[in-house]
């Protein structure tokens, strides 16, 4: 149990997906407009990651090792992501047409979202079991939202604000993101059991 | 400017993938934190998109328009592998070093959005010209950002001391000082290029 | 080209064939290389480390338990003309700042530290990465080479040790002296067996 705790703290605050592992970055730049469609892309990506997590994690000890083609995870993990949010759009649409109306339009931009694959390909490396590869993958997940989110409501003030002409838009995020991730850095060191 | 010509300064500065199109922001803030790091990255992306750009402009007329995105993303995703494999076999400590963000190279909007927007449009010649400039642009835009923060970050380029380590300032190294250098580095590019023009 | 059923089936299988192709042409060609770049970079640390041998400590390493402990280290003996002249042991740590480290000490015969090599640290990148110098570095008490961890007390100045800590790296430099306790014990264990 403890362990488990110890995952999801680190995946969350510590090793944050955005501040400390720079994987998502260009939603996180991208759909950080406004807080409701940052926490919209947040609920997406969660979503996709979990399933993704689970279904390559499963090929990786199912199919690739026991035949030994390691070498072709990077192409199978890709392809199954892109097939896997290709299928969640259909069948959202057809059971879940609430739920479509709210993701739908963030999850054709998950496929390229390096942090989908990078967790996929992280948990492999790091020989996590099947169990805290979906926890690990759900708390990454969630620290994905919780940056998204803050950082929208960050800009939703800054758009407000008077800056340099050169400096408006991405530049003063991003420096807004490095005072964030400094913010962050505090949680650093933090160890559990 | 001839036209061939015009596509490499295209690439490098009026369509830069990192201060002006602002893709690959993964790779750019992870293996920026000195200038070999950077400069390596770069490199490696520009292989695989000269691969792919090449491939995916010979390949564009026997592709159905429907499946062209999946074919494209195994094209680059193959040239990936291959760059990985290599890597391992002849340069593990660079391989080690960049880690996780060589397959991530799949997944860099710049090799998609290229493929989309130019290799599928453009000869094999004038496709391979836009993966070198885009390519170049790139590596030279994380070369400098990797520049910028090794010398904030601990006064040294390319592992050359410039001044004493004990001036810098190490924050540029971590995180928060890859996401304030590139803000500034994008902001003082964007200012030279509107004066410019 | 037209996007019927048959064409657009047929062109990915064949684009998804030729890839499977020759990425496996790769993988069979790179497969030798990369393992020997492995075993390469084992080796030059084991050679870095330890006194001049002769004999192969990879093929000769054997796995010793520190007392007091469930997890066995691997132990690479050096030997010349058969004699036994040190040894290097893979050791770790999981008192870092974040995740474990590993690195290889080296030991002479009569026990005295000869060298070491950082194979894996996640400790913040620019201190952690202080390790490699530092501790081997000559200026005032940083130095942990030729020390006998049987005569030294091998923990941190602040903790009334013998070894300066890294500059503002305090719980990385614990947690190197750490690991060096940890393969000190286990080389005790292999010297003690012959």
């Amino acid at each position: 149990m403890l362990e488990y705790i110890s995952i999801i703290i680190t995946a969350i605050f510590v090793n944050n997906i955005v501040f400390a592992q720079f994987l998502g970055i260009c939603p996180f730049i991208g759909v950080s407009r406004k807080l409701s469609s940052a926490a919209g892309m947040g609920a997406a990506v969660t979503f996709v990651m979990v399933l993704a997590t689970a279904v390559t994690w499963l090929l990786q000890d199912l199919v690739l090792n026991p035949f030994g083609l390691g070498f072709m995870q990077t192409i199978v993990f890709i392809l199954v992501i892109a097939a896997l949010v290709q299928m969640l759009e259909i069948i959202l649409k057809k059971i879940a047409p609430a739920l479509y109306s709210a993701l739908g339009v963030f999850l054709p931009l998950i496929t390229t979202n390096c942090a989908v694959l990078g967790v996929a390909i992280l948990v492999v490396r790091n020989g996590l079991n099947l169990g805290e590869s979906l926890v690990y993958a759900f708390a990454t997940a969630i620290g994905f939202t919780m940056a998204i989110s803050i950082f929208a409501g960050i800009r939703e003030q800054l758009a407000r604000t008077d800056v340099p002409a050169a400096m408006r838009g991405v530049p003063i995020a991003l420096i807004c993101a490095g005072l964030l991730a400094m913010a962050f850095m505090g949680f650093s060191g933090i160890k559990i059991g | 400017m001839n036209s061939k010509l015009r596509i490499l300064y295209n690439g490098i500065i009026a369509e830069n993938p990192t201060f002006v199109l602002m893709l690959g922001m993964c790779p750019t803030l992870g293996t920026t934190g000195s200038a070999m790091t950077g400069m390596s990255m770069g490199l490696a992306t520009m292989g695989v998109l000269i691969c792919s750009n090449v491939v995916i402009s010979l390949i564009k007329n026997l592709v159905p328009a429907k499946v062209r995105i999946p074919a494209y993303i195994v094209v680059i995703a193959t040239f990936v592998s291959v760059l990985q494999l290599l890597m391992e076999a002849y340069l593990p400590a660079l391989n080690a070093m960049l880690g996780i963000f060589i397959p991530l190279i799949v997944v860099n909007c710049i090799l998609l959005g290229r493929a989309e927007a130019f290799a599928s449009r453009n000869g094999v010649v004038d496709s391979c010209l836009d993966g070198i400039g885009i390519g170049l642009g790139f590596t030279v835009a994380l070369t400098i950002l990797g520049s910028v923060r090794e010398l904030l970050g601990t006064g040294r380029i390319f592992g050359l001391e410039i001044y004493p380590e004990s001036f810098g300032s190490l924050i540029f190294v971590l995180a928060p000082g890859a996401f304030i250098a590139l803000g500034l580095l994008i902001a003082l590019f964007t200012k030279l290029r509107t004066k410019e023009a | 080209m037209k996007s019927t059923l048959v064409n657009m089936v047929l062109s990915l299988g064949i684009i998804t064939i030729i890839a499977a192709a020759l990425l496996a042409g790769v993988y069979t060609t790179t497969k030798e290389p990369i393992s020997a770049a492995q075993l390469n970079k084992q080796v030059e640390a084991i050679k870095a480390v330890t006194p001049a041998f002769d004999n192969d400590p990879v093929s000769e390493a054997i796995e010793i338990t520190p007392e007091g402990e469930s997890t066995p280290l691997k132990v690479f003996p050096a030997k010349m003309g058969g004699q036994l002249v040190g040894a290097a042991v893979e050791s770790y740590s999981s008192q870092g700042f974040s995740g474990d480290i590993k690195l290889i000490y080296g030991f002479d015969a009569d026990g005295n530290i000869t060298g070491y090599a950082v194979m894996q640290h996640a400790e913040t990148p620019g201190l952690g990465a202080k390790m490699d110098e530092w501790f081997r570095s000559p200026e005032g008490h940083r130095s942990v080479i030729g020390l006998n961890p049987a005569t030294s007390n091998l923990t941190v100045s602040k903790d009334g040790g013998d070894v300066d800590a890294i500059t503002a790296a305090t719980i990385t430099s614990r947690a190197f002296l750490d690991a060096l306790t940890r393969a000190a014990s286990a080389f005790a264990q292999l010297s003690a067996q012959k």
